[in-house]
């Protein structure tokens, strides 16, 4: 059993990362109908941001700081105001296309600028073991879980105490009224990009000293972030977080008492299930669907 | 109207007569790429039965094209001619197909999306991991190339006529079946699913139908895909094909018969011509082009074309309502 603590803390430090991707996924969802496919690219792109700074010579802290703001500029602002802005109302399909070339330009940058080989990429986190419960278990794993939980934790203080956050709110369930009332709505949404960007890049910055920063590695991770968002509720944050938990813990369990092989299917069978069985996700509204 | 229409036919038969004698001074590798274009236009012809005609957003069509593939090259390394490996891969993309449509009819758009999107994965770790019927990451190796009508297909300009006969064959029939009543029924389909079930269209068979049919020609696709590259390997099938796929069906023109044609010139002929002048950079150089290609027509290339029709429509029609209305004022 003490096994299945250990896979339980990992499964729990990925999925925090996944929840924090899928939750700036369901939010550009809510408030502009935008499904990004280059989210997992979005992830891979501020750890070679920050790479590229250290490269000329910036300490870790400033490269740090460099990545999150390029991040902001480049795939918060940039994205809304190049992308998303001019294609929005034409509707949802063509703006996914995009995203879709946009991943394949983001990937073939990264491999053309900087290298098509993975690198190794300095943690925040220092190495070692911690013990709890009379089990060691590593540092790495458990800081991510509590970073990655403490920024989930502060959005959501965010969203649900603060005057911003209603006002996020209103914008995203219904623009019109929330214009009627006084709501900035476009700030809102541009707000929801830049703290999409900002999420991505503490993902980026929690996920890539595990699995190296390498130009492909937003694939997998953008399509379980997908598959989290989907899972917990497709129009809910809350319903991203608890996704992105369980598709993390499932896929390490799978990975265990599975088979290595199938891992990845196991998450997509619970998907299957989920939409079959509650469309909307397992905490999200239905949406209603007008003639 | 008709004259436009004699041009339309010109125009149709001198593009199938420059397909047929270009392409005989070609060289190896752009044949290659000729097929892969007639390849990927019948398998985007496929998904643009589904998407642009019956409004559903598959995002497994390059899984299908795999299970052709597979089809073609189990059967043909076993000794079976490739004519016999077609009905199979038909039939077994037009069931799963079928049973996949399922939770179209339940869930819709984005939540379609990712269960066509789930089953792409499902394929590519059946693909990759049932070694002994796909012989795994290794893949098959070896495929032959058909014998057509006694002639053997295996150089690379009979091979090129193979696959574009196939498109021929393929675009006619789904030209046909566009203008029949089940073509039409799919219109109604993607036009309001609600008031099409109002008019009496069994929505239920007609969605399931949509999918199959363009599962199957997936299917078709596949079969090709395996001779033409003569190795089957499961990287090429994973979900990047299925949004290839996707790509070139928006990019073409969703919802007009000639876009899936354009679409797959894009997205197979314009990374191959710009890696001439690019270097490196021409995936990055083709990413851009289609965003700004949507960003200016969300419709696609054809939407220009379309637009541009309409416009010309309009000033001709607004234009012969001046000359009308000049002549009835000074009428005496």
């Amino acid at each position: 059993m003490s096994n299945l603590l250990d896979l339980l803390i990992a499964g729990l430090a990925t999925g925090a990362i996944y929840a924090l991707v899928a939750v700036g996924f369901t939010l550009l969802w809510q408030t502009s109908q935008t499904i990004n496919f280059a989210q997992g690219e979005f992830v891979m792109l501020p750890a070679f941001l920050m790479l590229a700074a250290m490269h000329v010579g910036a300490p870790f802290w400033l490269a740090i700081l460099l990545g999150i703001l390029l991040s902001l500029i480049l795939l918060g602002l940039g994205f809304k105001l190049l992308l998303v802005d001019p294609m929005l109302r034409h509707g949802v399909l063509p703006l996914a296309i995009a995203t879709m070339a946009l991943a394949i330009g983001l990937k073939e940058a990264v491999k053309q600028f900087f290298s098509a080989e993975a690198s190794p990429f300095p943690s925040i986190i220092p190495a070692g073991d911690i013990s709890i419960l009379g089990r060691t278990v590593s540092l790495q794993s458990i800081g991510v879980l509590v970073l990655a939980i403490a920024v989930v934790v502060a959005l959501t203080t965010l969203l649900n105490r603060s005057s911003i956050g209603h006002q996020m709110q209103a914008a995203a369930q219904n623009p019109t009224v929330a214009r009627i009332i006084g709501v900035p709505v476009e700030r809102m949404i541009l707000l929801t990009f830049l703290i999409n960007a900002f999420l991505v890049a503490i993902a980026s910055l929690l996920i890539t000293p595990i699995y190296l920063a390498k130009f492909s590695s937003g694939e997998v991770l953008g399509q379980a972030a997908f598959i989290a968002a989907i899972v917990g509720g497709f129009n809910q944050v809350r319903g991203a977080i608890a996704g992105g938990l369980l598709i993390g813990v499932v896929d390490n369990l799978a990975a265990a008492y599975v088979s290595t092989q199938y891992r990845a299917a196991v998450p997509m069978i619970l998907l299957i299930a989920i939409i079959l069985f509650r469309p909307q996700g397992l905490m999200g509204r239905a949406e209603e669907r007008t003639v | 109207m008709t004259r436009s229409r004699i041009l339309s036919l010109a125009l149709g038969i001198a593009v199938v007569i420059a397909l047929i004698v270009i392409p005989q001074g070609f060289n190896r590798y752009g044949l290659f790429i000729l097929s892969q274009w007639a390849v990927m236009s019948i398998a985007a012809m496929g998904l643009n039965l589904t998407l642009g005609y019956a409004g559903q957003v598959s995002l497994a069509q390059g899984a299908f094209v795999g299970i052709g593939a597979y089809a073609a090259a189990i059967m043909t390394t076993q000794g079976y001619p490739l004519i016999g490996a077609l009905p199979v891969a038909i039939i077994l993309c037009f069931a799963v197909g079928w049973i996949l449509g399922y939770p179209a009819l339940r869930v819709q758009h984005h939540y379609l999306a990712f269960v066509t999107l789930a089953f792409s994965t499902l394929a590519f770790l059946v693909f990759r991991n049932e070694d002994w019927l796909t012989k795994g990451i290794y893949g098959i190796s070896n495929i032959p190339r058909p014998h057509v009508f006694g002639f053997a297909t295996n150089r690379p300009l009979p091979f090129y006529y193979v696959c574009l006969g196939s498109l021929g064959i393929v675009t006619f029939m789904v030209w046909w079946l566009i203008r029949s009543p089940w073509g039409r029924a799919f219109v109604a389909l993607r036009e309001n699913p609600v008031r099409a079930l109002s008019l009496g269209i069994d929505t239920r068979r007609y969605t399931l139908m949509a999918f199959a049919i363009g599962s199957a020609l997936g299917g078709i696709a596949g079969t090709l895909y395996a001779p033409l590259t003569q190795y089957v390997d499961p990287v090429p099938f994973n979900l990047s094909l299925s949004l290839d796929l996707l790509m070139m069906v928006i990019v073409g023109g969703s919802g007009f018969f000639f876009g899936p044609f354009l679409g797959a010139m894009i997205a197979v002929l314009l990374p191959e011509w710009m890696r001439d002048f690019t270097g490196g950079y021409y995936l990055m150089f083709y990413a851009a082009a289609v965003i700004l290609l949507l960003i200016y027509s969300p419709s696609g290339i054809l939407g220009i074309l379309d637009r541009f029709l309409t416009e010309r429509r309009t000033k001709t029609a607004s234009a012969m309502r001046a000359v009308a209305k000049a002549k009835l004022e000074t009428a005496p």
